[in-house]
């Protein structure tokens, strides 16, 4: 994961967003931004498959059939067999399931955390505010790998196990940018003016200043599902993430591919891109989103 | 600006003690020890009092509290030990791991760059036409692509081709000489060397890439360039002159950041390729519950990055003095 | 410590070493040796340290076995007769005396260390005190094995005599164990850690140097006192942990062979890809897994959920596709496939879970799951993060189980966490475990079935004297046909009536080296064999 420098970031988010009605947005993404729209299409795709899974394919992606062992690609079975003999098509509509859920599950959770975090400290300043800081320092700068193995070999392996390793280095960096976002929010006068009127620390943070740092939150939402399905798929591939019989992408990828490259590259290849096609979709449509609602790379 | 400086480095000393004490406790929840996993991994008959003299040794018998003040102690006075798994210096240890992660993070950025540059340049120039759109594709594809995938990609799209051309399948080295010496080692090395370069750099060039671009863009939006064009001068020397320098410095930058983020850990590539760099030693630490080697380790990454983010930030405060009175 | 006791019961294990067992000789044409070239392998892991007397991994078997001498071995010309061991310091196999209770071993005369000193009964008894009793603060992984051996003494320096308190079977096979490599007494005198870190031995090869993670050289050991040999130049032991990429390796011939074992689908690659320059050697693994249901554990102290699970499990399909894409192969129960005590085919198919209608044995597993009311039982299988075989059995056994209604899924651990669930936490439902040893003992392997208390690697948790009482028996007795009928019962009792672990699949060992190598012949085990002082290249091949 690319590493970001605290003051670029901040810097990124230093003027906040008005509020834009979401279809003005939408028509606005798909005439300025043909690429961000051909991401979202992609993303859409992902996700229909994961909800029609049982109607896309007629095979079951987990029962294990002798009689078709590393079959090539056919009619019958259009991205082949694997070494169990189940169809790679059926795994991979199902795996969008799997790829999904932890991707929108650690981004959502770690997007989400981040935002509490980064409002909070923003809200109430000064040693909390230090203290928090540099507790996301420490996780943002600790290595993730180890962190993943750490939580694995104490929790085991499966598929919340590895939503808990892939969030934890994504709270930091929402955090520190929702962070700066809510900074700046709060120096404005209103800020102060509910605060004189009594109301409570709760409903100034939901009221007034989360609305007004949604545009970074839903930018690193959509940053992170991509950047989340590359990690399971890493993880799978350490024999870290979740674990057969569940289709997934990423351990399709582990053991099995590699062993039966030479002879049956279509194990190989096939769920590699599956899973490029997905991080490539939202990659695309996430930098769309961020040109939209960051103001200061709207203007181009 | 050196009270800025202070203040920043000062600020570093939480960051390296959080992260010594949070892989400190981390390593021992992990269920099991290293003696457990030496003396009884393999299944089979074993000696209880074999177990507990090994962790006499190792001196993981002691009380966790004692654990972790030598462990403190030797990072204050910069004496890492030696690995619990090996018994050698950490230090020696790690040296030999060092050369190879530098070598292929050196390949890697040299690959990136000479990607990366002339890209990120026509893109910003021939923005929002389909030149651009193909460039933004390849680098978004770099991203998207899971660099072990591309790598075990190179690897049988090299067995297959050779074999296929020639009849006798040819795979690249699998044992990385350390001395740069002879010839036949840096012939050794470099044909190992490229592969995960590649894989990594293709990568590494699509963040490159999109930096390239975005400064460039930036650049091309100033009154100066604005100016330049005004006055007449040629384009390719407005781009040459003036815009590619002055949008360097981000891109200088992220490199600078991608390299540090490369020495500290091509975890899985080093895998796919047979490589026995920092990456490989860090997952054979943690699986070994080789306490005291994962514990450098993370310091080693953890100061790394702790270093180049204060560079770069010292460098933007430098360049902005608006963020030094923040 | 339970085993001593185990062993001590398994004493008069007289008929083992009188076993004689008959496997398919591999066809290997003798050809005339010749010198010279490098042998390069590949090796799955990096040892912790180079003492074979403390570790137990085969990942040390592998580069530092070359460097040492025992003092008697698996007969490396037919080691396949995994029971056939033969003098490597001493100059013949001693008959016991004195009862059983004295062995005398005559030392040959001119073999020297590597740093040129005379090797003596002197190195070999002090060795041996290092293995059997070793001081305080050193480690013995093995000490246990030898818990009948009295004292070793040196009369002369060309004598060593081993005193036994008892007369037994198992101490031979004890005394050959690969990891007993014979050390220099001067050097254990002023450092009993020395070896952890440095190698001196008398074996074929000397060091050459390694580099950390990446590999070990050794070269050939001019003065070794078999003449003429070794054969190669020195060799290369290269570690690479991802099993595809030692494939790779054979392929792209940057390595000769790897010795532990590919899976089948790699052997057929590297055949087809490379033909006759790849030569296959294959052989019954002397390990298998166990599935391991936590009888500590709801439904699973249940005798009709245990049954209900092995009766699930399609052993003989198994054997003919699972063989395909795993390293198992051999259809066997508690006893090493081909072994005199092993059962027949006809005997197996006697046993619950080796029916040959497997319809008819998936009805009666859910029948028993009804009457035990756990026709939906859910639960997860605990596993041990490596891909072969462990992964690849663990999902077939889950739809193994799906076909009689169950719904499992995996959980995969790596190896210290899976021991630590195994050993410590004991928080699993059911497990696979396993079982590998180096010297094929069936006796002593199916210690393995016995009450935990007294196997001491048995993690089901359950206790079980009627087993105990037969393992004694068997071991006791002189009679291999009374040993094979106590045997039949122990099996049908531990797998089927009490069904408390079962036997999946054995594992098969397939090791496809270029045709180069010569004179390496495959044994049951990965542990043996492997001083490759009669390992040749023939250049004509290369």
């Amino acid at each position: 994961m690319a590493v970001t420098s605290e003051v670029r970031v901040e810097a990124q988010y230093e003027e906040f967003t008005d509020k834009k009605p979401i279809g003005r947005v939408l028509l606005q993404l798909m005439r300025s931004k043909p690429l961000g729209a051909a991401g979202g299409f992609i993303v859409l795709i992902m996700i229909l498959m994961a909800i029609f899974a049982p109607v896309l394919t007629p095979y079951d992606p987990v029962a294990n059939s002798f009689a078709s062992m590393t079959q090539a690609p056919s009619w019958q079975h259009w991205l082949g067999t694997d070494q169990f003999g189940r169809d790679l098509l059926a795994r991979i509509i199902y795996g969008a399931r799997t790829a999904l859920f932890v991707g929108f599950s650690s981004a959502i959770i770690g997007a989400t955390s981040g935002l509490v975090l980064g409002v909070g400290s923003a809200y109430f300043g000064g040693r909390i505010d230090l203290v928090f800081q540099r507790i996301m320092d420490i996780f943002m700068a600790f290595p993730l790998i180890i962190m993943a193995l750490a939580v694995v070999s104490i929790f085991g392996t499966g598929a919340q196990n590895v939503i808990i390793a892939i969030t934890i280095p994504f709270i930091p960096r929402c955090a520190r940018v929702v962070r700066s976002s809510a900074l700046a929010i709060r120096e404005v006068p209103y800020i102060d003016a509910a605060r004189a009127n009594g109301f409570s620390h709760t409903r100034i943070i939901l009221r007034h200043m989360v609305p007004n740092v949604m545009a970074p939150y839903l930018i690193m939402i959509t940053a992170f599902v991509g950047q989340a399905i590359l990690l399971e798929a890493s993880l799978s591939y350490l024999g870290l993430g979740v674990q057969e019989p569940t289709p997934a992408w990423g351990l399709m990828l582990q053991g099995g591919a590699e062993e039966y490259a030479l002879s049956a590259p279509w194990m190989a290849i096939f769920p590699g891109v599956a899973i490029s096609l997905a991080v490539f979709g939202f990659s695309l449509f996430g930098d769309a989103v961020r040109d939209v609602l960051d103001p200061r790379l709207r203007s181009r | 600006m050196s009270q800025y400086i202070l203040k920043r480095l000062l600020l570093t000393i939480p960051t390296l003690l959080g992260a010594a004490i949070l892989v400190f406790f981390l390593m021992r929840l992990i269920p099991g020890d290293i003696c457990e996993l030496r003396l009884a991994g393999s299944g089979g008959y074993f000696d209880e009092n074999a177990l507990k003299i090994c962790r006499h040794e190792l001196g993981i018998d002691q009380p966790i509290i004692v654990q972790l003040g030598q462990y403190l102690w030797g990072l204050v006075t910069l004496n890492l030990g030696n690995s619990m798994w090996t018994g050698r210096p950490i230090i020696s240890e790690i040296s030999l791991r060092f050369e190879l992660s530098l070598m292929i993070a050196i390949l890697a950025t040299v690959t990136a760059t000479i990607i990366a540059i002339p890209l990120g340049t026509i893109a910003a120039i021939k923005q929002d036409t389909w030149i651009d759109y193909i460039v933004r594709s390849f680098s978004i594809a770099g991203i998207a692509m899971p660099s072990f995938w591309f790598g075990i990609l190179i690897i049988f799209g090299i067995l297959f081709t050779t074999q296929w051309w020639t009849g006798v399948p040819w795979m690249p080295p699998i044992q990385y000489k350390s001395s740069w010496t002879s010839w036949a080692n840096i012939e050794n090395n470099l044909s190992l060397l490229i592969w995960p370069a590649i894989a990594t750099g293709y990568r590494y060039s699509a963040v490159a890439t999109r930096m390239t671009r975005s400064a460039m863009l930036e650049v091309m939006r100033e009154d100066y360039i604005r100016t330049a064009r005004a006055k007449g001068l040629l384009e390719r020397l407005i781009i040459r002159r003036h815009e590619l320098k002055n949008a360097m410095l981000p891109v200088v930058t992220v490199i600078g950041i991608e390299f540090a983020f490369l020495m500290g850990g091509l975890v899985v590539t080093e895998q796919v390729f047979n490589l026995n760099g920092l990456g490989k030693l860090f997952v054979e630490s943690v699986t070994n519950y080789d306490y005291t080697m994962t514990q450098a380790l993370v310091m080693v990454v953890v100061a790394v990055f702790v270093f180049t983010n204060f560079l770069v930030d010292v460098l933007y405060a430098w360049l902005d003095p608006r963020i030094r009175y923040k | 410590m339970n085993f001593s006791r185990l062993i001590r019961s398994a004493l008069i294990l007289a008929a083992t070493a009188a076993v004689v067992i008959a496997y398919a000789r591999p066809s290997v044409a003798a050809d005339t040796p010749t010198r010279g070239g490098i042998l390069k392998y590949v090796v799955p892991a990096e040892p912790p340290s180079f003492d074979g007397h403390r570790e137990t991994t085969f990942a040390l078997i592998h580069p530092i076995a070359p460097f040492y001498s025992l003092l008697i071995r698996v007969d490396p010309t037919v080691p396949y007769k995994s029971g056939n061991f033969v003098c490597d310091l001493c100059t013949a196999m001693p008959k016991a005396t004195d009862g059983g209770k004295t062995y005398t071993f005559h030392i040959r005369k001119g073999v020297k260390f590597s740093d040129g000193s005379d090797l003596t009964a002197k190195d070999i008894v002090a060795t041996y005190n290092k293995i059997i009793f070793p001081p305080k603060g050193v480690a013995s992984a093995r000490k246990a094995f030898y818990v009948m051996v009295e004292s070793v003494s040196a009369p002369d320096d060309y004598t060593v005599v081993f005193k036994l308190k008892y007369p037994s079977g198992a101490f031979i096979p004890a005394l050959a164990n690969p990891y007993n490599f014979i050390y220099a007494k001067k050097i254990l005198d002023k450092d009993m850690h020395w070896y952890e870190k440095n190698v001196m031995g008398s074996g074929p090869f000397i060091w050459d140097g390694r580099e950390a993670g990446a590999f070990i050289k050794g070269k050939r050991n001019p003065n070794y006192y078999i003449k003429g040999k070794p054969y190669l130049d020195g060799f290369e032991a290269i570690f690479a942990k991802k099993q595809s990429l030692r494939v790779q390796a054979v392929q792209g011939n940057r390595a000769a062979i790897e010795f532990r074992g590919f899976p089948p689908k790699s052997r057929d690659d590297l055949v087809r890809a490379l033909g006759d320059k790849i030569k296959v050697q294959e052989s019954n693994w002397n390990c298998v897994l166990i599935v391991t249901p936590n009888h500590h554990k709801k439904p699973f102290d249940d005798v009709r959920v245990r049954r209900a699970l092995t009766l699930a499990i399609d052993r003989w399909g198994g054997s003919k596709y699972l063989s395909n894409i795993a390293i198992v192969k051999a259809v066997g129960g508690v006893v090493f496939p081909g072994h005199p005590l092993a059962a027949t085919k006809d005997e197996l198919q006697q046993i619950a879970g080796y029916w040959p209608d497997i319809k008819k044995s998936r009805a009666e597993a859910r029948k028993l799951l009804k009457k035990a009311g756990q026709e939906h039982l859910k639960f997860t299988l605990n596993n041990r993060g490596v891909d072969q075989p462990y992964k690849i059995v663990g999902t077939w056994l889950i739809d193994q189980w799906k076909q009689i209604g169950l719904q499992v899924d995996q959980r995969v651990q790596p190896t210290g966490p899976f021991y630590a669930t195994l050993r410590k936490k004991k928080d699993f439902d059911v497990s696979l475990d396993f079982n590998c040893q180096a010297v094929v003992n069936p006796l002593l392997d199916v210690s393995k079935f016995i009450s935990d208390d007294v196997s001491g690697n048995q993690y089901g948790g359950y206790k079980d004297r009627e087993l105990d009482k037969m393992f004694t028996a068997m071991n006791k007795s002189p009679d291999p046909k009374e040993q094979r009928a106590i045997m039949r019962k122990f099996e049908k009792r531990a797998l089927d009536e009490k069904a408390n672990a079962f036997i999946t699949l054995w594992w098969y060992r397939i090791i496809p080296h270029r045709s180069y190598v010569r004179g390496w012949y495959i044994t049951p085990s990965h542990y043996l064999n492997q001083q490759l002082d009669n390992v040749w290249l023939d250049k004509t091949k290369m």
